[in-house]
């Protein structure tokens, strides 16, 4: 059973984990260190192990192999019940025979805690609920659902707090105000929070650190805004924002800076935002830090030219408008120009240059080029346009 | 809850007349089904519990009359007969539950990796009604009876007395019971664990609750309605039940039940008025009972 009331958040550590089940290798050894009271946001695309992840914290898995301490404690071979560890379910899994005020006294009362209801009522007062205390879960909204789940796992003080995607199902206004409320929440109760998520945006505003998964591994694992700014990986770079990748040998190294060959043009990025200096080298840029020009700019040491180029699709998006850029020999390219009435609006055929800060770039760890010329959140819109060129070409032949 | 939801139906704007001779026709059949055999018989059956003996008649002759004393006299005279029925019915309704509930979780929700191990199962607990109940009642009376391998065999370990007997006795007849409604008892059981969402579980187990707890306060709550409906249609052809209590079957001298006093006085002793008012006070009784035991347990949509 657990020991109570935790006093305030333990540090979750899972050393060389690896989870099987028949047929695949869902986690391959995985080693994670969560600070005590810190945001810790597992990011990744579905089926990329981090459910599975959370599942092993809870206990409602069992690892293959490795350790996980909570707080230093070896619970690897303990029961969930025993575990100092609450989960927001993304079904929410309320019981659906109690009332609102019964599922959240529901922990309080297995580990006999004096005053189970007026502490649920605490809680249903926290996530603003407590006038529905005596409704059955599915006489609420999803996003009041959401809040009971969360109020029954939290009213707990688990050392460890797990939540699986709980916002998945809440509309895009709700989920906002879902995630500034959750943020608040954990910093006034000052637990550990461990958030499963395959929304990088709501990875970002919660987290205050980011581990994104992939294949039952972490590629990159640090705050937002270092994740952003500096990816490691191909994938990180895609999953985690949009990037313009071009990839190419490296053919000159200066003290701050390595140059790189991307189909004849010069591509400077500094050397410490690069992760490899020799052989092929995959450079980045996010697609807000490019400046698109109607006529060839001034060659300088400071900057990066790519073009000429023809825009090949203009969507407007009220912040910002999104320019693809068709570059021979590059690919396509991918410019947010912020809509602050002053720049040039390009319309498409316009032949125009790209160009960006070196200090903007980065240098990826990847050996290879990536495969697809285009980073794979704007698969579908870059797909329907070359869809659109190819259609319009056959039709200009006829 | 069907009357509620034929009046919504007819409530709505577009062409209630029409729709509603429609449903109307479409009841039909069954209003006179009711009318016709359920109906008649019962206000038959309520004249026939009061009737007296005719004068100067012979026996099995009757008159209509309002002999009210009709139902003290079957209460006086088989009092313990009716206790017995309720008794055998409640013992053999809660060892079909004990039975038939970890049946039916295994069936409903550990076998669900294998749909085919789940279909077997359910067939096997189909099978015997391909058999006739008599049939399997007799085959049970073989079985245990006093030759048989399974007397001789308790005897032969002390288990059982030398001059000891199984048929004939209150636990043949519970015994008979029990096995020949556990098909009834396990399938609603089945419908309902067979719906249960095991995130549930998972949420009790993450919520410091241990199996047990979570059983108790999850899982047996959640099918609470399939235990309801099970009781239900084992408890009450139970008690009425007159085969595996009579002689021929299970059954000795000292465990008649209702049903056999019934037919013993309708088809033996010729006594219609007892037979009659001892049935209605079976009907009575039940409803009553299903009607408390339904309200406690909280599941009145069943009603």
């Amino acid at each position: 059973m657990g020991q109570g009331f935790a006093e305030s958040g333990a540090d979750l550590e899972l050393v060389g984990i690896r989870k099987r089940f028949p047929g695949f290798t869902a986690i391959e050894d995985l080693n994670l260190s969560i600070p005590a009271g810190s945001f810790f946001a597992l990011l990744g695309p579905s089926g990329c192990g981090k459910t599975t992840t959370l599942r092993l914290v809870a206990g409602l898995e069992e690892v293959t192999e490795g350790r996980i301490l909570i707080g230093g404690k070896d619970v690897t071979a303990t029961k969930p019940y025993q575990r100092p560890v609450n989960t927001v379910f993304q079904s929410y899994a309320l019981f659906p025979h109690m009332s609102v005020l019964e599922n959240v006294a529901f922990g309080l009362r297995r580990r006999r805690i004096a005053d189970a209801t007026g502490k649920a009522h605490e809680a249903l007062r926290l996530v603003e609920l407590d006038h529905l205390a005596a409704r059955k879960p599915a006489q609420l909204s999803g996003g009041q659902q959401q809040r009971v789940a969360l109020a029954r796992a939290i009213v707990n003080r688990p050392a460890l707090l797990l939540l699986d995607e709980p916002l998945g199902a809440l509309d895009l206004k709700l989920r906002r105000q879902m995630q500034l409320e959750l943020k608040a929440v954990q910093e006034e109760v000052g637990l550990t929070f461990l958030h499963v998520t395959h929304d990088q945006e709501e990875a970002m505003t919660m987290a205050d650190t980011v581990a994104v998964m992939n294949k039952g591994r972490i590629e990159q694992l640090g705050a937002p805004s270092v994740l952003y700014e500096l990816p490691r990986t191909v994938f990180v770079a895609n999953f985690l924002g949009q990037s313009n990748l071009l990839s190419g040998p490296v053919i000159g190294t200066t003290a701050d800076s390595i140059s790189v060959d991307v189909e004849g043009t010069r591509i400077v990025v500094p050397r410490s935002r690069a992760h490899r200096h020799r052989g092929n080298v995959t450079v980045g840029v996010r697609p807000e830090k490019l400046v698109l020009g109607f006529g060839p700019p001034e060659e300088s040491a400071a900057s990066n030219i790519l073009g000429p180029g023809r825009v090949i699709d203009v969507s407007f998006s009220g912040v910002s408008t999104q320019y693809l850029v068709a570059i021979a020999g590059v690919g396509t390219i991918v410019v947010f120009a912020q809509n602050i009435g002053t720049g040039p609006v390009a319309s498409v055929g316009v032949e125009v240059w790209v160009s960006w800060r070196v200090e903007h770039g980065f240098g990826l760890e990847d050996e290879d080029a990536p495969a697809p010329k285009f980073p794979s959140d704007t698969d579908t819109a870059t797909i329907a346009v070359q869809k659109k060129r190819a259609l319009m070409s056959e039709f200009g032949d006829s | 809850m069907a009357f509620t939801a034929f009046s919504t139906g007819t409530a709505t704007e577009q062409g209630p007349r029409k729709s509603s001779r429609i449903a109307l026709l479409l009841l039909l059949p069954g209003v006179l089904y009711l009318m016709l055999f359920f109906l008649v018989p019962l206000v038959s059956l309520v004249i026939t519990s009061l009737q007296a003996p005719l004068e100067l008649g012979d026996i099995g002759q009757y008159q209509a009359a309002f002999r009210w004393e009709n139902y003290a006299t079957v209460i006086g005279q088989y009092g313990e007969q009716i206790l017995r029925s309720f008794l055998y019915a409640l013992l053999a309704t809660i060892f079909a539950l004990l039975f038939s509930y970890p049946l039916a979780y295994f069936i409903g929700v550990k076998a669900r990796p294998w749909p085919l191990l789940q279909n077997l199962m359910l067939v096997l607990v189909i099978a015997p009604f391909f058999i006739s109940f008599l049939l399997r009642t007799l085959a049970w009376k073989q079985i245990l009876s006093d030759e048989s391998p399974i007397v001789t065999g308790l005897k032969a370990l002390s288990l059982l007395a030398p001059d000891a007997y199984i048929t004939g006795t209150p636990i043949a007849v519970v015994f008979g019971l029990t096995y020949n409604f556990i098909p009834f008892m396990t399938l609603p059981l089945y419908a309902a664990l067979e719906r249960l969402d095991t995130r549930y579980l998972e949420a009790g187990s993450d919520l410091y609750a241990k199996p047990f707890t979570t059983f108790r306060t999850v899982t047996l709550a959640l099918s609470m309605p399939g235990i309801v409906s099970g009781v239900l249609l084992t408890f009450i052809p139970a008690a009425g039940d007159y085969v595996n209590a009579s002689r021929q079957f299970l059954g000795g001298s000292g465990t008649a039940m209702m049903g056999n006093v019934i037919e013993s006085n309708f088809l033996v002793s010729l006594n219609y008025p007892a037979a009659a008012s001892l049935s209605i006070i079976l009907m009575a009784a039940i409803l009553v009972l299903v009607t408390a035991y339904v309200r406690r347990s909280g599941t009145e949509d069943l009603l």
